[in-house]
């Protein structure tokens, strides 16, 4: 086919010309991409650390770790830090089972999710996870703050045997966490791996790691990374955490 | 000359034929894990093992469906297409077996390492480092061959390339950026390894590669197909070349915008999530576009439809085709979004793309193969009875999911006279129930058509055999 004047339009000589029409796809496939993407790693406020208090005075949201404080000086409401060992492990299990594929951990800024799982999840609260657990289905409730609402004693129940505690539940059971030990030294090199993509953790740390999982079950690790979603910040009244 | 010494057919049967197995597997395990929420002791089988839990088990039916069938019916349809249509060898049949062994070799560590648990915790991207490499050997060689293959094509016969041939290349391009930038990871040790992305980053691109693993494997690999096995079915040239064209640039520079829609209202920044809702709305168009140039070749050729249950099978596809690009900008809609994210719609309008269109377009592609390459006729009865089990089993699934789907997303939000929520979760989870059986049983109906598939396509085979025999 050519145009009117007898010249052969751009996509005619595309047609004909493989490599040159492989160079177009491969072009405008990449738009896409280039536009929506990096700007997420230029642009600071897409993970947005620090907001404005009431008063004026600025916070971070990132736990602000004094020289030769180690992960265990860390109390609720400092801000987002890295996982300590164990809940590295239970992190760890959390991705081996597929939990994330029935449980979500992104609270949207709705009413209801509001009252039913708390506040609205921040893009600062998943800086540290190496990959995003953020889920896309909820078969079960989302799970993004669930730190804290039940005891470990109901986690290590729930775990066990959810229909013995929620009987609608649909969730498989989780007996053989039990019986599975936690290995430190596996621990240590997830840390120094996880270090390697950007989480800020010190040689003290991944010394310390061995050492601090040492007589655990999976079942503790789970336990523990489970206790830890979501209360690291401490939200209060008055103050924007998103635009 | 007959067709298979004009041709290098040898690796186009064999995935075609892997293909339809590949299809009873994948098709079984979703009907388990469906079955799993319905009855959820059938997670434990009476043990502590979590082997065939459904944590484990669902990426293996995602993936058994999505890389080993999907995978294994475009690398057949590509392979067939570009030797036809550019009347030519492959560049490299060598290089053809060499995608087969490798895709298949990636099959088969994917049904071992999944259920072990080794999983990167990607969703549609699980396979662990190792295994990622050789999925990017064998798509890169996939790739190469089929560009050398229009390369090599004789210009004064076929000066153009035809239509099929670009959508197979771009989703090859396409996956290629998509598989290697999602899986750019650190190892740990051979089995482990940690994504180099995190949190808001890492969502967006795993959602632009979730996204177009639909838009690029599972739509613009499949009109690759739909375009060149619609008209040879229907014996008729396809309806618009100028709407082909429009299709596929719409298609190659809008698709890719559309992963942020998975993530509205989520801790991703609100400027992306509309971006890429509002591309979605437009997509109606091309995508509309494409189904009505597949369905509108028929025009004056309708009859046609009444006995040939091959050309049936395509065309129902594009009915499904038009339905979930439909659907898809709907759902992607920022209010409409807020209801169905995180329920079963969803899961409704994947099986609605899966179910309805993938497989009815790649078994009437693979149904026409196998009769061009044995040249024989596919049994009809066995034909009729998978058509209409399959699609009563689709629309089944699909029904089950809208309705169970919406239900969810309704209860969750809903309030009674006090303010107070009305629904605790565990109530959503088990109004769900009769709906998961549904669901199932619509599952059960596409696998028992999967499974009539590959017996016609077997026993077809082997007819065509002792035919070929008795003549020799």
């Amino acid at each position: 086919m050519s145009n009117h004047n007898g010249k052969e339009s751009l996509q005619v000589k595309l047609e004909k010309n493989i490599f040159g029409m492989y160079l177009f796809m491969a072009l405008s496939v990449s738009l896409a991409g280039i536009v929506q993407i990096v700007p997420l790693f230029t642009n600071p406020e897409a993970v947005k650390d620090e907001v404005t208090l009431a008063d004026g005075s600025t916070q971070s949201l990132l736990w602000q770790r004094a020289e030769g404080q180690s992960l265990s000086d860390w109390k609720p409401g400092d801000g987002v830090r890295p996982n300590t060992p164990l809940e590295v492990a239970g992190r760890d299990i959390y991705q081996r089972e597929g939990c994330f594929l029935c449980h979500s951990q992104m609270i949207r800024p709705f009413r209801d999710e509001n009252e039913r799982y708390g506040h609205f999840s921040l893009a600062v609260e998943s800086k540290y996870d190496h990959p995003f657990q953020w889920g896309s289905k909820r078969t079960g409730p989302d799970l993004a703050r669930l730190g804290g609402k039940y005891s470990d004693e109901w986690h290590i129940l729930h775990l066990r045997h959810p229909q013995a505690l929620v009987p609608e539940s649909v969730m498989p059971k989780y007996r053989f966490l039990d019986d599975a030990m936690v290995d430190g030294d596996e621990i240590a090199s997830h840390m120094s791996g996880l270090r390697k993509v950007g989480v800020p953790y010190t040689d003290a740390d991944i010394a310390s790691a061995a050492d601090t999982v040492a007589g655990k079950t999976e079942m503790d690790a789970m336990v523990a990374y489970l206790q830890s979603l979501g209360n690291m910040i401490k939200f209060e009244n008055g103050v924007t955490y998103r635009e | 000359m007959n067709l298979t010494e004009k041709y290098d057919l040898g690796v186009v049967k064999w995935f075609t034929i892997m293909s339809s197995v590949y299809l009873v597997v994948g098709t079984l395990l979703g009907v388990y894990i469906a079955s799993e929420l319905a009855f959820p002791y059938l997670n434990d089988l009476g043990t502590d093992l979590p082997y065939f839990q459904f944590g484990r088990l669902r990426p293996l039916h995602t993936n058994a469906v999505i890389f080993a069938f999907g995978g294994s019916a475009l690398m057949a349809a590509a392979f067939y297409i570009v030797q036809r249509t550019n009347q030519t060898k492959l560049w490299s049949n060598k290089m053809a077996w060499f995608t087969f062994w490798s895709w298949n070799t990636v099959i088969v560590l994917a049904v071992v390492t999944l259920p072990l648990g080794l999983t990167q915790a990607k969703e549609y991207a699980e396979l662990e480092w190792p295994i990622d490499i050789l999925i990017t050997l064998s798509w890169a060689s996939y790739l190469y061959n089929f560009i050398m293959t229009i390369h090599i094509r004789d210009r004064n016969k076929v000066p153009h390339v035809y239509v099929a041939n670009w959508f197979f290349m771009g989703m090859m391009v396409m996956v290629t950026y998509l598989h290697v930038v999602n899986n750019l990871s650190i190892p740990v040790d051979w089995f482990k390894s940690y994504s180099i992305f995190s949190g808001v980053q890492d969502a967006m691109i795993q959602w632009w590669w979730g996204h177009n693993a639909v838009g690029f494997f599972l739509t613009a690999g499949f009109l690759g197909i739909m375009y060149y096995f619609v008209p040879k079915q229907a014996q008729r040239p396809i309806y618009s070349y100028r709407l082909s064209v429009i299709h596929f640039w719409a298609l190659m520079f809008g698709y890719v915008w559309l992963g942020a829609h998975h993530l509205q209202y989520t801790a991703l920044p609100d400027w992306a999530g509309s971006l890429g809702a509002t591309i979605s709305l437009a997509m109606i168009i091309p995508s509309w576009g494409g189904a009505l140039n597949g369905i509108l070749t028929l025009s004056g050729a309708w009859d046609r439809l009444r006995e040939d249950y091959i050309l049936r099978f395509l065309i129902m596809s594009l009915a499904f085709y038009a339905m979930a690009t439909f659907e898809g900008p709907v759902m992607a809609a920022k209010n409409v979004n807020a209801l169905s994210h995180y329920t079963d719609w969803t899961v409704g309008h994947v099986h609605a793309g899966a179910l309805g269109w993938n497989i009815m377009v790649a078994a009437g592609a693979l149904y026409h193969m196998i009769e061009k390459i044995y040249n024989v006729r596919m049994n009809q009865k066995l034909l009729a009875t998978h058509f209409w089990v399959h699609t009563i089993g689709t629309v089944t699934y699909i029904v089950a999911m809208w309705v169970s789907g919406i239900m969810q997303g309704l209860m969750w939000r809903a309030y009674d006279e006090y303010g107070t929520l009305a629904y605790t979760f565990a109530e959503s989870v088990s109004a769900m129930h009769p709906y998961y059986v549904m669901r199932a049983a619509g599952g059960v109906l596409v696998f028992t058509g999967a499974v009539i598939m590959l017996i016609n396509i077997v026993s077809t085979i082997r007819k065509s055999g002792s035919v070929q025999t008795a003549n020799a």
